[in-house]
């Protein structure tokens, strides 16, 4: 078929960034997927617990310090994962470089505090369904906290590299603390679910 | 400058067709041999990949069958045992739904779609590769299990407790359940693959009413596949926990629940139905628009009635379970909503026909196995909405009527058109044209082969005979009609081998095929067949959703750089252009990641200590895959 120019893009950008960006997007989608295991994971708590004449079943209620610590860490963290988003904007790789650090602390203090909140739930996993679905929804988010860190670790390095200071891997550092947001986001119902719904 | 190393940031403006061939065929070549084999993410090549296997599953898969229908030909026959046979009938269904349906598919998308929304590459091309290997390494697990006599035999669905530790013993249960994860991390994958590309790697231009309707089609599919998918995925890996290390989830003795299977399962289960059914739906409205030679009516009732479905389908899953003891309120609930699913099908049904009506319809072979879907797919959906009502479910459960049902449906509905697909895209594909004259005996075969295979099929199940038995008695009276559905499976099986003649003839002999050799309006025609390795020479840009059709020449942008890999990322609603963005070069990494995703997966049905130990090498091999290796498309 033959061919006629009708649009010039000499000018366009040679690098979506934010919204517009199919990583952005792609990103989004794996939330999606998470998201949809998260909330099946709490539709099955819920639907268990329908079932139980009492619940938790044969434990008392989970033990809330280490649960609480834990959702007070991953809000707090927030406030510094906005900060590299904002930086990571702006390209400046100094600042980008020192909040990834500190985001890679943030992200080693939640699985210490994980291992203290397996033994509050007083339960394990092999005792009844309660204990099933609890350890469930913990094994479930723990990977996603140690993803992440994996993530944020490699990304640290890979900022201090040669590599680093290009616009696609701010749209990188942009896109791993925009999932952060997300892996604290999915904990919220599921620290009220662990830890508050069987006090109701 | 050396020849295939172009200066930097040279553009394609002011390059003549041959230079700019040369150019880009050096950066979007797959070189020969095995490793670069192994390493590509073109999606032609993957997406052709994907198909083959996925039929040769589906070969496997009617070989099967054909084993059933052997033993079930007689009574009392001793072809096949019991254990073989619970075997036979699981693999089958394991092997048709997550081997062969799905992916195939998704398989046909991965090739058609970047070509058909007019772009170079799908969106995240290693994602692509990795999700073929995974595809791959669940298929081997699973039929190597089989050949070892570890094949699971818990049925499709493998309903607790039957495949609970109390009662699937060995690792039968366990192979099915990990191959599960295996196909739904590669269906996943291509999902948001799909979807990434539709929405942003449109050609400038093609806003959301101009769509190509099979894209439209595999947008929705995608999303059914992101939503339904981790269901199955929570119930498998609960599935194994519950066998491996003492979870309780199905055991009603601590507190868990069988019915909580059935949930999870038939709340992936029903969209799956949709899964396989809505692409379909894509390609018998391309076929349709191509040969009656004019656009499909209702193009926005089209759409809607795509994503209703899609809705509806996560509103249906207890109709699965109507036997299972359920409160009367949720059961009428979901025989209502069973019903209404019937609106849009039946509104896409009467679009077509319309379009039929009012067009000067071409009967070739894709157009034949259209109609045959039409005709097949109404009676498969009028027996649907006999089962949705409760008291007549109740009757034919788990008998043949279902049996009968669900294949009117699911080959009807699914299978007829992608042949009719098969025989329309192969010119594009191949570059050659199959046979017409073979084409219309393979769809006369397969047509009457099904029809005569599954409609008695009907009459058996209301006769009572249940499905899954290995056996029967001669006392009953189903010899006569099982004798007649045996040899007309051997019709059927014929059409299907007749067809795989017509593709290998055809693949080395076919006459030439043209670019366009339908006369077809979406933009995959614009380009060779096959297609070359960057699918577009310039990008082209579309003022209607028939550009084939209204436009004389190809529209097309310039401005893109040829030094490295670069295509065109658009807005979401509009398709205004955004970025000339780059896209990844070829890589073994996603190997790397598939192998070591498949060592953990497989070891982990055998010790829960896999995940740890294992997830180490997948850490690296991730890390290696998205490490910068100073190519000039790792740059913005």
């Amino acid at each position: 078929m033959r061919e006629r120019v009708v649009l010039d893009l000499s000018d366009v950008t040679s690098h979506a960034s934010g919204s517009a960006s199919p990583t952005w997007w792609g990103t989004l989608a794996f939330m999606l997927i998470e998201g949809t295991g998260f909330a099946l994971a709490i539709v099955i708590y819920l639907y268990l617990m329908s079932l139980a004449p009492k619940w938790p079943i044969a434990t008392p209620v989970p033990s809330l310090t280490a649960g609480t610590l834990m959702t007070i860490v991953l809000v707090a963290s927030l406030a510094p994962n906005m900060l590299v988003t904002g930086w990571a904007k702006k390209q400046d790789l100094p600042k980008v470089r020192f909040g990834l650090v500190v985001m890679s602390l943030l992200g080693i203090v939640p699985l210490i505090i994980r291992v203290f909140e397996f033994p509050a739930v007083h339960v394990s996993w092999d005792r009844n369904a309660y204990g099933s679905i609890v350890w469930l929804m913990l094994g479930l988010h723990t990977p996603h906290i140690l993803t992440d860190l994996i993530e944020t670790l490699v990304l640290t390095c890979l900022m201090f590299t040669r590599h680093a200071d290009n616009a696609r891997r701010y749209g990188d550092v942009a896109d791993n603390a925009m999932y952060w947001n997300f892996v604290v986001a999915t904990w919220l119902p599921i620290y009220a679910c662990i830890y508050w719904v069987p006090r109701l | 400058m050396a020849d295939g190393a172009p200066r930097k940031d040279l553009r394609d403006t002011a390059l003549d067709s041959a230079e700019l061939d040369r150019h880009l065929t050096s950066i979007w070549h797959t070189r020969g041999g095995l490793w670069a084999a192994v390493s590509t993410v073109d999606h032609k090549i993957i997406g052709r990949r994907y198909i083959i296997t996925a039929f040769v599953f589906l070969f496997m898969g009617g070989v099967l069958s054909l084993l059933m229908r052997l033993q079930l030909s007689q009574p009392e026959a001793r072809f096949i045992g019991p254990d073989r046979y619970n075997q036979i009938f699981t693999m089958h269904g394991t092997n048709m739904m997550f081997l062969f349906a799905v992916p195939v598919m998704e398989a046909m998308a991965v090739y058609l779609v970047p070509l058909m929304v007019g772009t170079r590459n799908i969106a995240f091309p290693r994602l692509n590769a990795f999700s073929y290997w995974m595809f791959l390494a669940g298929g081997i697990l699973l039929w190597v299990a089989f050949a070892i006599d570890t094949g699971p035999d818990v049925g499709w669905f493998a309903y607790v407790p039957l495949a609970g530790p109390q009662y699937g013993t060995g690792k039968r249960a366990d192979i099915w359940a990990q191959m599960i994860t295996f196909t739904e991390i590669s269906a996943l994958c291509v999902a948001v693959e799909l979807v990434v590309t539709i929405f942003k790697q449109r050609a400038p231009g093609m806003s959301l009413d101009r769509i190509p309707l099979f894209v439209w089609s595999m947008l929705v599919t995608s999303f059914l596949v992101i939503l339904a998918m981790p269901a199955i995925m929570i119930a498998s890996s609960s599935l194994i926990l519950d066998r491996l290390v003492g979870t309780h989830f199905f055991n009603p003795a601590e507190g868990g629940d069988v019915l909580l299977w059935q949930h999870l399962f038939w709340f992936f289960g029903h969209p799956e139905v949709y899964i396989i059914f809505l692409p379909a739906v894509g390609m018998a409205s391309t076929i349709v628009a191509t040969f009656t030679g004019r656009p499909v009516f209702g193009y926005l009732a089209m759409v809607m009635a795509l994503i209703s479905t899609g809705v509806l389908a996560f509103g249906l899953w207890v109709h699965h379970m109507f036997v299972a003891g359920l409160p009367r309120l949720g059961e009428s609930f979901f025989t209502a909503s069973s019903m209404a699913i019937a609106v849009p099908a039946g509104l896409q049904i009467f679009c077509w026909l319309a379009t039929l009506w009012m067009g000067r319809p071409v009967f070739k072979t894709p157009l034949l196995f259209v109609v045959g879907f039409i005709i097949t797919f109404v009676v498969g959906g009028m027996t649907g909405v006999m089962v949705a009502s409760v008291p007549f479910d109740t009757q034919v459960h788990d008998t043949y009527f279902v049996v009968a049902h669900f294949h009117y449906v699911l080959i009807g509905g699914a299978v007829f058109p992608l042949l009719g697909a098969i025989y329309y895209w192969f010119p594009k594909i191949t570059g050659r044209m199959m046979s017409e004259t073979l084409g219309r005996w393979v769809f006369a075969l397969i047509f009457a082969g099904f029809h005569l295979t599954f409609f008695p099929m009907h009459i058996l199940g209301l006769a009572g005979m249940p499905r899954r038995v290995y056996t029967y008695q001669p006392e009953l009276p189903w010899s006569g009609l099982n004798m007649m559905v045996s040899l007309s499976a051997l019709v059927l099986a014929s059409g299907f081998l007749l067809f795989a003649i017509d593709i290998f003839r055809s693949a080395r002999n076919g006459p030439a095929a043209g670019s366009n050799p339908w006369g077809a309006a979406t933009l995959e025609w614009a380009t060779a067949s096959p297609p070359r390795c960057y699918n577009f020479r310039r990008m082209p840009v579309v003022y209607s959703g028939e550009p084939l059709w209204t436009e004389d020449e190809l529209q097309v942008a310039s401005g893109l750089r040829v030094d490295r890999r670069e295509l065109l990322v658009t807005a979401v609603v509009a398709a205004t252009p955004q970025a000339r963005e780059s896209s990844v070069p070829h890589s073994i990494w996603p190997l790397w990641a598939a192998v070591a995703t498949s060592i953990v997966l497989i070891w982990s049905i055998f010790t829960p200590w896999a995940v740890v130990w294992g997830s180490i090498p997948v850490a690296v091999a991730l890390t290696g895959w998205f490490w910068p290796k100073g190519a000039p498309e790792e740059e913005s």
